[in-house]
């Protein structure tokens, strides 16, 4: 029994080092897949509730794609196909020049991509949450529409959409685990590598389901702090925020 | 926003200075060979992230015949051929049996290995592998692999089950969901000395059929790279000859793998 | 030729027309499992979450410990442990007679797709009824009426349309996850897609398989709305 778990140990033949750098791929992928799939889908939310025509067609048909196609396959057509077409472009202009999307930058583009298509969901709801006659007033006291959108708005928007938010933090950890497809030696790679070496499944996929549960329960309380934090000038009112 | 706007703007420098970087004329210095890591005793990886295993060892001792510098790449089997058509390498040696049907999209190298393909089973199985003897049986393979194709084109009327790697075939044979397994003799052997050991025994060894399972294992390389695939076509017939071929199928395997 | 192969054979692709009727099975698969698992999952979430809202101490702690386990760990690694794990149990199982269920990957994979979907939608459910006035409650009791008739009578019929659209959510991520059906050999659309592709290497069999996967998350989607329109729409503020 002791031999088994010697196997997630850090002495000769261990795979406990293995394992925690895999964990380490799967937290930095996700940390930088964040903001620019946070940012990404503020500006698609953005689009959403713009004025021209032409903008709401592209953010609705933007989400439409992201959110329907499989992270699985997203992942695939960035970091195989869009290379091939890259170079079918190059090839029509007659150089031989290679381009290569590396694949740390391909997990975090694809995974980004579909976040910020999600996540536009809920900051659509967020910042339909913030009453017009904020903006009004914005207006009245002088402040540009980018203004009003930066001092105004945005200081209010993280609070409200701040769970839906968290929700959307949670689903890409464990999606981070798609990334062992392209080559990214991520938890879920290291996992798989060991099971086929040490003939172990259970201790590793085991292992592996302990390491992303670390993670979401750290998460949890990280966005419960977070809520807390962005709430307290709302608690003085006697909790009847809404 | 601001930072938004400079954060794009160093993604966007990323792709183009990645797209420099690589920009490599092929006059095959330095090759970047494409594996699967998890295959053993092919490739595999180990518990310090290094890859090992014959074909591991073989490439490198090919790369040191040629006199290039050789650095290797893991990716996983489902993508290992887009992979090589999207030049993330140049040569895949990954235990790639030289089909027809893969011929249609890479070209390859001379066989380095061809190893008998056999049949598995419970202790009791019928050794009658006709395809109405085994009608509404299960039979287990390494999905996208020879194997695979063999079963569906022989056993059109029994359950093919393609499962990610053969350590999960073997896994399922063990505990009762199939009825048969098909693969590579070396990757059963391993099996059925340790955990399959009190189940499972070899049923039969199945003939190659040429149209299906190919001349053997090969390197694949890119159809336009046909300098690449004779230098090391070359390397391989001189390591045969020279008998350096077997030292390293020696430390590895005790039945001839060629 | 079979309905199936029209599609390939009339937009011109080879590939797609020698695998469509796989693909189109796939597709038969995918659907199932999550018509399915969706929808007894929906059966087990509502009891959940009158557990974790209103049951015993201890029920609550093993209700929030459940949902906790399922929605912080991927879905790969339980469908792993419920076919491979489960599996290694065959002489138990054929004792209480229930290999035939366990023996086959479909029934495994619908039994971990329910379980996991049913955590996710406990916890919709219990934001869902969380987030009715209390008031609404304390009328409810004090016009007479049982606890039970108060959660279904007044309290559930609001929380359902708060909860409508986080679950249609939780429908379309289904139809996405239920692809990791293919990694414990069954053929649903992405593990015929994957097949078509290893036989082929054609890589615009994915983006195939892409668009349908997108037709049917559309089509989800707009069945959705339509729905939330009409329970909605005694409500003044639409």
């Amino acid at each position: 029994m002791f031999d088994k778990f010697a196997l997630l140990g850090f002495g000769p033949g261990g795979w406990g080092l293995a394992l925690l750098q895999g964990a380490g791929i799967t937290i930095a992928i996700a940390l930088a897949t964040l903001p620019f799939g946070l940012a990404l889908g503020l500006a698609v939310a953005l689009c959403k509730r713009a004025d021209s025509a032409l903008l709401r067609g592209f953010a609705t048909v933007y989400t439409t794609i992201f959110r329907g196609v499989p992270e699985l396959l997203t992942l695939y057509i960035i970091y195989f196909g869009l290379p091939i077409l890259v170079q079918q472009l190059f090839a029509l202009a007659g150089s031989t020049a290679s381009f290569a999307i590396p694949p740390f930058l391909a997990g975090m583009v694809a995974l980004g991509m579909v976040l910020a298509a999600f996540s536009s969901e809920v900051w659509v709801g967020a910042l339909n949450a913030i009453h017009k006659g904020q903006r009004e007033a914005a207006a009245a006291l002088g402040l540009s529409n980018a203004q009003a959108f930066r001092l105004v708005v945005l200081p209010q928007l993280f609070r409200v959409a701040l769970p839906g938010l968290g929700n959307n933090w949670m689903v890409l950890l464990k999606e981070t685990s798609l990334v062992s497809v392209i080559t990214l030696p991520d938890i879920m790679f290291i996992t798989t590598r060991a099971n086929v070496v040490t003939k172990e499944p259970f201790l590793f996929f085991g292992a592996a389901m302990a390491i992303y549960l670390v993670f979401s329960l750290i998460s949890a309380w990280g966005v419960a702090r977070l809520e807390t934090r962005s709430n307290r000038g709302f608690a003085a009112f006697g909790g009847t925020t809404r | 926003m601001k930072s938004f706007v400079r954060f794009i703007a160093v993604a966007a420098f990323t792709v183009a200075g990645a797209a420099g970087a690589l920009a490599q004329a092929p006059d095959w210095k330095e090759i970047r060979i494409g594996t699967e890591g998890a295959y053993p005793p092919f490739n595999n990886l180990n518990a310090k992230k290094e890859l090992e295993g014959f074909e591991i060892d073989y490439a490198n001792m090919l790369c040191e015949k040629m006199k290039v510098k050789c650095t290797w790449v893991v990716q996983d089997w489902d993508g290992i051929i887009p992979a090589l058509l999207s030049k993330k390498y140049d040569i895949i040696i990954a235990g790639m049996n030289a089909t027809d049907e893969r011929k249609k999209r890479v070209d390859f190298t001379a066989v380095y290995t061809k190893t008998p393909i056999w049949a598995i089973g419970p202790k009791n199985a019928s050794t009658d592998l006709s395809p109405a003897a085994l009608k509404g049986k299960s039979i287990g393979v390494q999905g996208s692999t020879v194997h695979s194709n063999y079963a569906e084109k022989t056993y059109k009327d029994s359950t093919i089950r393609p499962y990610p790697t053969q350590e999960e075939a073997n896994l399922d044979l063990l505990n009762g969901r199939l009825d048969y397994i098909i693969a590579d003799a070396l990757s059963l052997e391993d099996f059925l000395n340790g955990k399959g050991k009190d189940c499972c025994a070899k049923v039969a060894e199945i003939t190659r059929d040429a149209a299906i399972h190919g001349p053997g294992v090969a390197g694949a390389v890119r159809k336009e790279d046909t300098a690449l695939r004779d230098k090391f076509s070359a390397a391989i017939a001189e390591s045969i000859k020279d008998g350096s071929h077997k030292k390293i199928a020696d430390k590895y395997f005790k039945i001839p793998i060629l | 030729m079979n309905w199936c192969e029209y599609p390939g054979y009339w937009i011109g692709a080879e590939s797609l027309q020698n695998y469509g009727c796989r693909m189109a099975n796939g597709l038969g698969i995918t659907l199932q499992l999550v018509a399915y698992s969706v929808s007894v999952g929906f059966v087990l979430a509502l009891l959940l979450a009158v557990g974790r809202l209103y049951g015993p101490k201890w029920l609550r702690v093993a209700v929030s410990g459940y949902t906790t386990f399922f929605r912080g760990t991927p879905l790969l690694c339980q469908l792993f442990l419920v076919y491979y794990g489960l599996g290694q149990f065959r002489l138990f199982w054929q004792d209480v007679g229930l290999w035939w269920f366990f023996r086959e990957p479909f029934s495994c994979a619908l039994l971990t797709f329910t379980v996991n979907t049913a955590a996710y939608q406990a916890e919709i459910l219990r934001g869902a009824i969380q987030s009715v006035p209390r008031g609404q409650f304390e009328g409810s009791l004090a016009l007479g009426l049982h606890r039970w008739a108060t959660l279904r009578l007044v309290v559930m019929p609001q929380a359902m349309i708060l909860a409508l659209r986080p679950l249609g959510n939780e429908l379309i991520v289904m139809i996405k996850s239920s692809a990791v059906a293919s990694l414990v050999t069954l053929f649903d659309l992405m593990g015929a897609t994957r097949f078509a592709f290893a036989r082929s290497f054609d890589l615009s069999l994915y983006l195939y398989a892409a668009l349908i996967y997108l037709v049917l998350v559309e089509i989800v989607r707009r069945v959705w709305e339509r729905f939330e329109l009409r329970l909605t729409r005694h409500m003044a503020l639409r």
